[in-house]
């Protein structure tokens, strides 16, 4: 009897009781949840197109982000630090598809997966090599990002906004905004929907696969720069970021591998979730379940729709 | 190509076994240091390990290195993972070996049962099992200058002054959830029946260090008056701009001597101001061995720091506060056993009649540089005080006087977890104190 | 020249159907389980065996697991390390209710557990497919490794939240615990590996084995025919997990002797598939030469600069590792994407015609 008290009347009287903390944890959801879907749409980009689940998305997060501090620390301004970080990230894209996919044309999936963790590997020694093994913060004030907080009364209590987390959200729809406009109304962006439909079609009308795949690998590291920037905006940079990669797995089933509006409501959904589990019922389990229950919200969604909430249709023929 | 892999791979391989079956016979004290310069841990793991490091390179500078022999550092990289910590302890410890300092609570407890079967001590310097401070029952593991039981009794202890009394208080203690965190908690939760305040825990998994907001969404849920950390790497600098973020009060924030290092509180900055930690090992330069590393070793370019600055933070500190406990160590072995090229066992003869007391101290240029350890058959832990330092924004601080643990209750309590943990195993050797 | 079937004639269906239906691979055989057997115990030094052999049978034992569900069966796992760690677990719990039983029967019971837990977890596996299916088995690798903190039953209430192996005799000769010596626990480990590589072996060239290529191959096709995809897809997660499940034990017992949930973690599922992916896919032989390539490779570099006389600092030589073995590992993908068994196969059918090719 307490227990069933404890799971189905407990957490909601405490919901009831403090609305204002209640706030604050939907807000906290909703930032961990945009920055998942971040993360998430990296993935979704270079699958999109390429078919390739790319492993190394975590690790090019620290690596953007450490590029840009590392230039920085080198004593490059800001601005132009964070513009030789994005021409890193071009360099890498142009490399991995000269070097690697170019190579790899119609593997199986699961190759092309496991060329990416040697990828991630490459790039964890590589970063290590070159920045150093120590944790790094990130140039908040130098790039122009607010810090700071300001407190909110609201529902008789009140809710602290960290300006950070308001520009990480705000970045993050501009970032969408700006990709959902590339691939709708530019040209490439066209070609990049074609190739993502149907490969030989796509090379059929002359559209240049390798080049298509260099400007996604380029725009996931746009991405990835920016999930690095915020991220280590709030904690900082350093190997261990490349963790938190794992966590935008879940989000990716929920919403579908190859789906950008899947990966922005399957993050929300999934920051919001586990959070407010982990506060209101985490408890119950002896805490610490936020490694694993979003992989169970995205796995009963699966058992309803194997393909993920906005996956495309899985059409099975012999 | 198949063929000359093969080929290749078997010459690699022989030549291996014949590399490790030749132990290295010249004589030299040869001291393994079992460092992680890579891995979600380097930041903490560089300046231990260069401090480790260079504390040797001035001995063997200065003073041509201990009773006339060299002193050999050789790093094995771990990456703070147990496996390939013993991988790197297999692989060294062949060659002669002194003593093993893991720094990993995670490899020492690896390492704890080997060291009765191959003679070779481990120091692990205010981390790993803290039942091996019963000597009687665990003679070749060493953990002075303070258990973790220690440490958090005196944490509490300072606590306690600070409110006074601690009853009826709430106190949170968030921990990174591997064997290191979880060590401190069964004293914790016997502290809190005794004392009659409430302990609520939240642990931090690995994946989670830098993913710490509902962590401390349940922080301010609870609303305890203290906090208590037991965190590592990554995790300290997010635990503490999360708690500045909830708008905790930071001077009601206590780290332990791994979680208030410069490279913990460097990221955050002035955010972390009024940030308190234990620690063990003074910081700064102002000492004549420090100056002497600064010139023999770090001014001739033969150091890793990336840059002088480095020197003198404290985790470099701690890292010589362990080389100079090793160092001691050698030289009291090699007075008690009359030679110079000692062995593993003769080291743990020095490790034991360890008397590091404030005179000697003196002598070797580091005057108020640590507690003093003093090491018994039957103490393997010394028991020492510990001090608190608080982060100003730039810098640490220190602002308490010594605070020694409370030996009555912790002794007991680690005499019963040692009982437990040799119980299931038979024929584990002890020593009789006598 | 020596390596020629000519003049083997196979007068049965029963030499045909053999496994090794040429008489210089059964000589092969018994030479390398001679080598294996007899020259590595006497010759091999401490750190040959301990840190180089005993974990790379290991690891071949848990990469011919995960092979029999990727490989065979083509359901990607990441949760090998997990189920791993339910081996271990077990093994540890039933050796503490049952103290005087021969560790070995208890390894080898051990599995069991994993295989059920893999059961369960293979369920999802029914409807979902591909990358869905690999982030369902991360949900069990997390989950599990969770479990394996958070219940404290698991690991006897330790203080610390590792489990340390007791010790243990087997055959009047002590196997596990710092005590025993390595050629003892190197002894048991290739025995419990080529038993089981044994059995694995004939499951997979019998009736079970061709209905787990049917579903891998085209599982719709298959459900036509007749095969039950409930039976295969399952039976292959019991036998994967089961084998995982008795490497993890041995991982623990025979190797680490203590553990926590880090060695069970997300990376050593990496790792073991790796071993699996270089190795080669569906193949046996492929699992030991994946084990041994992705095992041995790291600490072969990291003692070249050693033997070399190069003054490297240990952390750039982990480093440059890390650059060595994902390069590696892109670079093999490109050569040989069928991994180290095909090169394997094509240097015996290279050596059928030497000195005369074609």
């Amino acid at each position: 009897m307490d227990l069933l008290y404890n799971i189905f009347i407990d957490p909601f009287a405490q919901m009831a009781a403090t609305p204002d903390f209640l706030l604050q944890v939907l807000w906290e959801g909703f930032v961990t949840g945009t920055l998942y879907a971040l993360i998430a749409l990296g993935y979704v980009l270079i699958f999109k197109a390429s078919g390739v689940f790319n492993f190394a998305q975590g690790i090019m997060v620290v690596f953007a982000a450490l590029s840009l501090v590392g230039f920085y620390e080198a004593g490059v301004p800001a601005y132009l630090a964070l513009i030789m970080a994005l021409g890193v990230m071009g360099v890498m894209a142009i490399g991995v598809e000269r070097l690697v996919l170019r190579h790899m044309v119609n593997q199986p999936e699961i190759i092309l997966f496991m060329a990416t963790i040697g990828l991630s590997y490459f790039l964890i020694g590589a970063g290590e090599l070159i920045f150093g093994g120590e944790t790094k913060s990130m140039i908040t004030q130098e790039l122009g990002l607010p810090t700071g907080s300001t407190v909110v009364d609201v529902a008789g209590g009140i809710v602290i906004l960290q300006h950070i987390d308001v520009a990480a959200a705000v970045i993050a729809a501009i970032l969408v905004a700006a990709l959902a406009f590339f691939f709708s109304k530019t040209r490439i962006g066209r070609a990049l929907r074609a190739v993502a439909d149907d490969h030989q079609a796509a090379l059929s009308v002359g559209i240049s696969l390798n080049q298509i795949w260099a400007v996604v690998w380029f725009a996931a590291g746009i991405v990835a720069l920016a999930t690095g920037i915020m991220w280590g905006a709030r904690s900082d940079v350093s190997f261990a970021l490349q963790i938190v990669a794992l966590k935008a797995l879940p989000v990716l089933i929920l919403g579908g591998f190859t789906s950008i509006p899947g990966a922005i409501i399957g993050g929300l959904i999934i920051g919001v979730g586990e959070k407010i589990f982990e506060v209101y019922w985490g408890g119950l389990l002896g805490g610490g379940v936020e490694g694993w229950f979003a992989y169970v919200i995205a796995l009963i969604f699966l058992l309803f729709r194997p393909q993920g909430l906005f996956g495309e249709k899985i059409i099975e023929r012999i | 190509m198949f063929k000359k892999i093969a080929t290749g791979a078997v010459i690699a391989a022989t030549a291996l076994t014949m590399q490790t079956a030749s132990v290295s016979a010249q004589e030299t004290l040869f001291v393994p240091s079992l460092s992680y310069r890579t891995g979600p841990f380097a930041g903490n793991g560089i300046p231990i390990a260069n401090g480790f490091a260079d504390y040797f390179t001035m001995i063997n500078e200065r003073d041509g290195g201990i009773g006339g022999l060299k002193v050999v550092v050789e790093e094995c990289e771990t990456g703070y993972n147990a496996q390939k910590g013993v991988e790197c302890y297999e692989a060294t410890k062949g060659k002669g070996a002194l003593v093993y300092n893991p720094y990993s609570t995670g490899i020492t407890l690896q390492l704890i049962p080997k060291t009765p079967v191959d003679k070779i001590p481990v120091l692990s310097m205010g981390y790993g099992l803290s039942a091996a401070a019963i000597g009687e029952k665990f003679p070749w593991v060493f953990n002075y200058p303070a258990t973790y039981w220690d440490q958090m009794s005196s944490i509490i202890k300072y606590i306690d002054g600070q409110e006074g009394g601690i009853k009826g208080k709430k106190v949170g203690f968030i921990y990174l959830d591997v064997g290191y965190g979880k060590e401190p908690i069964p004293l914790l939760d016997q502290l809190a029946e005794e004392m009659g305040f409430e302990v609520v825990k939240f642990p931090v998994g690995v994946k989670e260090m830098q993913n710490q907001s509902s962590h401390w969404l349940n922080v301010r849920k609870e609303k305890p008056d203290w906090m208590i950390m037991w965190g590592f790497g990554a995790m300290n600098a997010t635990a503490i701009k999360e708690a500045a973020k909830i708008r905790y009060p930071l001077d009601h924030f206590i780290g332990n001597w791994w979680a208030g290092a410069h490279a913990d509180l460097e990221p955050v900055g002035e955010a972390g101001k009024g940030y308190i930690s234990a620690n063990m090992a003074k910081a700064g330069t102002d000492m004549p061995a420090v100056q002497d590393i600064l010139k023999y070793v770090v001014d001739a370019g033969k150091s890793q720091v990336s840059d002088r600055s480095e020197v003198g933070k404290v985790l470099y500190n701690r890292g010589m506060l362990n080389a100079v406990v090793v160092a001691e160590a050698i030289r009291i072995a090699q007075e008690m056993t009359g030679k110079t090229a000692i062995t593993g066992e003769d080291m743990r003869i020095g490790l034991e009649n360890m008397d590091l007391s404030d005179e000697r101290l003196k002598e070797l240029g580091l005057e108020g540089f640590t507690v003093p350890i003093k090491a018994t058959c039957e103490n393997h832990g010394s028991g020492g005080p510990i001090f608190m330092h608080q982060w100003n924004g730039s810098d640490f601080e220190r602002i308490s006087d010594l605070i020694p643990p409370m030996t009555d209750r912790v002794r007991a309590m680690l005499e019963e977890a040692a009982d437990k943990y040799i119980a299931d195993k038979p024929g584990w050797q002890t020593q009789d104190c006598g | 020249m020596i390596y020629r079937e000519a003049g083997q004639f196979k007068t049965s269906y029963r030499q045909d159907a053999a496994i090794f239906p040429i008489l210089q691979d059964r000589i092969a055989i018994w030479f390398y389980l001679f080598v294996a057997f007899i020259v590595i115990p006497t010759f091999g030094s401490d750190f040959f065996i301990n840190s180089m052999m005993i974990p790379f049978l290991i690891f071949a034992m848990a990469s011919i697991g995960l092979n029999v569900l990727t490989g065979y069966t083509g359901q990607i796992s990441l949760g090998t390390g997990a189920f791993m760690g339910v081996g271990a677990y077990a093994c540890y719990k039933l050796t503490t209710y049952f103290p005087e039983t021969n560790i070995i029967i208890l390894v080898l019971l051990s599995g069991f557990f994993a295989a059920g837990i893999g059961m369960i977890f293979g369920l999802p596996s029914l409807r979902i497919k591909g990358f869905y299916l690999v982030v369902t088995t991360l949900a069990a690798q997390f989950f599990l490794e969770w479990c394996f903190i958070r219940v404290p039953w698991l690991y006897n209430y330790n203080a610390s939240g590792a489990i340390e192996v007791p010790q243990r005799e087997a055959f009047g000769l002590i196997v596990t615990g710092p005590s025993a010596s390595p050629s003892v626990r190197y002894l048991v480990v290739l025995s419990i590996v080529v038993f089981l590589t044994w059995i694995v072996s004939n499951l997979i060239h019998g009736r079970i084995g061709r209905t787990w290529m049917m579903i891998r191959d085209m599982d719709i096709a298959a459900e036509l025919i007749g095969v039950r995809p409930l039976y295969a897809k399952l039976s292959a997660f019991a036998v994967s997990s089961y084998v995982a499940g008795v490497a993890g034990a041995m991982l623990v017992f025979f190797w680490l002797g203590a553990a926590e949930v880090e060695s069970f973690d997300v990376n050593h599922s990496f790792l073991i598939l790796f071993m699996v992916i270089i190795g080669g896919l569906g193949s046996l032989v492929g699992s030991f030469l994946g084990a041994a390539f992705i095992w041995m490779l790291p600490i072969i570099i990291r003692a070249v600069p050693k033997m070399t006389g190069l003054d490297i600092n240990a952390s750039t030589v982990e480093q440059l590792n890390f650059m060595i073995i994902g390069a590696l590992i892109i670079v093999f993908l490109i050569i040989e994407p069928h991994g180290l068994a095909r090169l394997w196969a094509i240097a015996k059918q290279k050596l059928r015609i030497w000195p005369f090719p074609h």
